[in-house]
């Protein structure tokens, strides 16, 4: 919609420049691009924390770290990639690209969006300075059962308030999406005629908001038990430590959905793109999600099988768990179906959602697998969990926002991305993702604990396969940085348009997308 | 199909990796499933794990086809022209019953195995198992013995930070105790399952055995073993610096040789209380006794207070 362009430009209000544009900015596209960037570094400190994992288990016995320095390691790289990555990626990717694809000019609550960003630094400062501190960061793993993390030394009240404080914004972000969504689409743009990618945004920002205050709630019971002589965990004051499991686990497992709907989402939108075809079935997509979503509040406990429950809630969550696998078959068979009969190209975000499709369904197929409760008494706690739900996030949630990166970075930079490195890019990390994470679903069989720096020796080889898939799956994450940098930088001019097949509001703005778009929102009513 | 295929290509690709490794133990290291264990219910689950499998398989066969078939043959580059279908009702409903009825006709099978392995009525042994920070401590609650359960030795020094000590030259590293747990074959012997600090888990592959430790409550756990063997397993749950060096082992004796194994361990178990009141305690093991009979007050006390977490 060329229309807007002149518009748009006279329209330029006085924005700050330098570190004040950022720091002050109510912008959409400012705030996508600031929760981008802090995902990227967080993606790339995680990723270190990875590799001081790998390399000591790369081969057996002891080399590089201590124990319990290990065990920092395992918690922190779950804590930063989980909220410090995954989810502020997906976060800057609404931001960015819900007002476009609604036609509105901005979110709905602009300042509450500035603020719900700035709070994330902070958050991270704040977790990861416990490496420094007497005792040393968290180790008692991302999920912080008691008794352990009471162990934590002067790390314990910083992990508490990070977690607040990634919860806050994270609720901010999803009222602001919700706000957005309900209020700002164009008129006549109805629910049913959303693209993909905003409905399961509005989907994982309900999960959001019925979910992160419970976490808040059992990690205050946790800062309680520590300091304030309560015991909600402790048996000796008449508490019960798997009580916090059963909490965390009734945030933990809507959180599994929330760092991975808005990748289906994304998927949603490439498909069809490179097929050239509508998405298949879109409303069984919608109601799909939405029972998915559903389903995710009554299976929490198939993440502790073994803390010995009665027989009846180990049959209960294993027949709901098994059930979640229905409306996501009916997900990944309409992708399919959306292939079928299409005329498909493969740019890179094509590559990275099939790439999606096949690895995400092996970590649905193993998670099919943990559902049946007596395999799961052998799978639990094992590296076949590892490779189980790196499947499902690494080339589930972090191939979902590869993909939508490469998808819309020629509208947010008005440049093509370097089609070579893209595709060098892609290969490198398909490949190397697989050596890294099937291995350990062989290592978990054989008997391998999860969580362990040291092993026994007949677990040698397949973690040396790992390891070495690992530090080139890591290293091959630099080629994305440089190719978004590249593209950010310059480029082959992009056309509005972009691809080939695009269909949506958003490839109707120009490219780059200008500061302010939307001012006068497209008319649906007639169509 | 992907598993086959995928362990094929790494395991040629790492095969310069094996001379490094040192042969004998590496060949049998490619190990790619899980263990078909030594007691019934241990087979049930294998069976389940493979039944689950199959239909994995059977499933990840036709999706993957369809998928592959069409980024074959439906591309832009043959000249295809897409077609314009976007929703069939009919296909919609076929494909949401057909994981339905899968569903089902799995769930009935896992739940008769699991009502089987719940069911821990009439044991014939029963042994208490605490979960300490970081060793295991087993209590045959009829026969009066006790001990502590640790890291060997050898494994113990092997495992420091730069040792120096190469893994692939200690026994068993990681997996071998001091005292291991010993039952006799074909008997039921229920374990009573708790912690005395943190959460542990309590984990023996073969004997298709993981159950949590959690502190001030007990759970129960069952297993009845086909053949005499030394089984191995490890803590499953994290429980702090020394989680990766709390191994599980359980030696399965002939009836008779349990027997004659008992007596020894009331004998010694008569002379470490003799010893208890003389300076020398010498074995690590007597050691332990002393220790297991200096906490026995507050471990009774410890167990008064837990409840049973099932009934």
């Amino acid at each position: 919609m060329s229309v807007g362009t002149a518009t748009y430009d006279e329209h330029h209000d006085e924005h700050a420049s330098g570190l004040k544009r950022w720091l002050f900015t109510t912008n959409h596209k400012d705030i996508g691009t600031l929760y981008l960037l802090f995902a990227l570094i967080m993606f790339l400190i995680g990723g270190l924390m990875a590799f001081v994992i790998r390399a000591e288990l790369f081969i057996p016995g002891l080399q590089l770290v201590d124990p319990a320095f290990f065990n920092q390691m395992t918690t922190l790289h779950a804590l930063v990639m989980i909220f410090g990555g995954v989810m502020p990626a997906f976060v800057g990717l609404a931001n960015w690209m819900i007002p476009l694809m609604l036609g509105a000019p901005d979110m709905a609550l602009p300042r509450l969006n500035n603020w719900s960003f700035w709070i994330l630094p902070f958050a991270f400062v704040l977790l990861l300075s416990t490496l420094f501190m007497p005792g040393g960061a968290p180790a008692s793993g991302w999920t912080m059962y008691p008794p352990l993390v009471l162990q934590t030394g002067d790390a314990f009240p910083f992990l508490i308030f990070s977690v607040h404080l990634m919860g806050m914004s994270s609720i901010m972000g999803a009222i602001n999406v919700i706000v957005t969504i309900l209020n700002m689409r164009a008129p006549g743009l109805s629910l049913l005629r959303m693209p993909m990618f905003v409905w399961t945004w509005l989907i994982t920002a309900y999960l959001l908001i019925a979910v992160m205050p419970v976490l808040a709630g059992g990690v205050t019971m946790l800062l309680t038990d520590e300091y304030f002589g309560t015991s909600f965990f402790t048996a000796a004051g008449g508490g019960d430590p798997v009580l916090f499991q059963h909490i965390f686990w009734f945030f933990g497992h809507p959180e599994v959905y929330i760092i991975i709907l808005p990748a289906f989402g994304i998927v949603s939108q490439i498909i069809p793109t490179f097929a050239r075809k509508p998405l298949f079935g879109y409303d069984s997509m919608v109601y799909a999600t939405a029972s998915i979503a559903f389903l995710s509040f009554i299976v929490w406990a198939h993440h502790m099988f073994t803390v010995g429950m009665p027989l009846a809630g180990e049959l209960f969550f294993m027949f709901t768990t098994m059930l979640i696998a229905v409306p996501t078959g009916v997900k990944v068979f309409n992708w399919v179906a959306t292939m079928w009969k299409g005329s498909m190209t493969f740019e890179t975000p094509m590559l990275f959602a099939l790439a999606f499709l096949f690895l995400f369904t092996i970590g649905g197929f193993s998670g099919l697998m943990l559902a049946i409760v007596p395999a799961d008494f052998q799978y639990h706690d094992s590296y076949f969990v590892v490779a189980h739900f790196h499947y499902v996030l690494v080339p589930g949630a972090v191939f979902g926002i590869q993909a939508g990166v490469y998808y819309w970075l020629p509208k947010w930079t008005g440049h093509m991305y370097n089609e070579t490195l893209g595709k060098l890019h892609f290969w490198l990390s398909a490949i190397f993702v697989n050596v890294t994470f099937f291995p350990q679903h062989f290592l978990g069989l054989a008997g391998m604990p999860r969580r362990i720096p040291d092993y026994a020796t007949q677990f040698a080889d397949f973690n040396m396969v790992s390891s070495v898939g690992a530090f080139v799956y890591g290293f091959s994450q630099l080629i994305f940085a440089y190719v978004v940098y590249s593209c950010v930088k310059g480029g082959q001019k992009a056309t509005d348009m972009v691809w080939d097949g695009s269909q949506g509001l958003e490839w109707q703005l120009p490219s780059p997308a200008p500061h302010h778009t939307w001012d006068t929102p497209p008319d649906f009513t007639a169509k | 199909m992907r598993r086959t295929k995928l362990s094929k290509a790494i395991g040629s690709a790492c095969a310069l990796g094996l001379g490094w490794l040192g042969a004998p133990v590496a060949m049998a290291a490619w190990e790619l499933n899980m263990p078909k264990g030594v007691t019934d219910v241990s087979r049930d689950v294998y069976d389940l794990h493979m039944l689950i499998f199959w239909i994995c398989v059977a499933i990840g066969v036709a999706v993957f086809g369809v998928m592959i078939y069409s980024i074959i043959n439906h591309r832009k580059s043959k000249g295809v022209e897409p077609a314009k279908f976007s929703h069939s009702a009919q296909a919609e409903f076929i494909w949401t019953i057909i994981p339905v009825v899968i569903l089902i006709g799995t769930t009935i099978p896992a739940a008769g195995t699991l009502v089987r392995m719940e069911d821990t009525r009439d044991p014939e042994i029963t042994i208490k198992i605490t979960g300490y920070q970081w060793r295991w401590h087993y209590e045959y609650l009829d026969e009066g013995i006790g001990f502590f359960s640790s890291l060997s030795a050898a494994s113990n020094a092997a495992r420091q930070l730069r040792s120096g000590t190469d893994p692939f030259q200690v026994p068993n590293y990681l997996l071998d105790v001091d005292n291991p747990l010993v039952v006799p074959v074909d008997t039921k012997v229920r374990g009573l399952i708790t912690a005395a600090d943190v959460l542990h888990a309590w984990w023996v592959p073969e004997l298709a055995v993981k159950k949590d430790a959690v502190p001030g409550f007990i759970n129960e756990i069952w297993f009845s073993i086909n053949e005499e063997g030394i089984y191995r397993g490890q803590c499953a749950e994290l429980c702090g610096r020394g989680h990766g060096f709390m191994p599980v082992v359980v030696v399965a004796k002939s009836k008779a040789d349990y027997a004659a194994w008992l007596r020894e361990q009331r004998n010694k178990s008569a002379s470490a209380q003799h010893s208890q009141d003389g300076p020398d305690v010498d074995t690590v093991e007597q050691q332990q006794l002393v220790v297991q009979r200096e906490q026995q007050p507050a471990q009774t006390a410890s167990a008064k207070a837990a409840k049973g977490r099932e009934q």
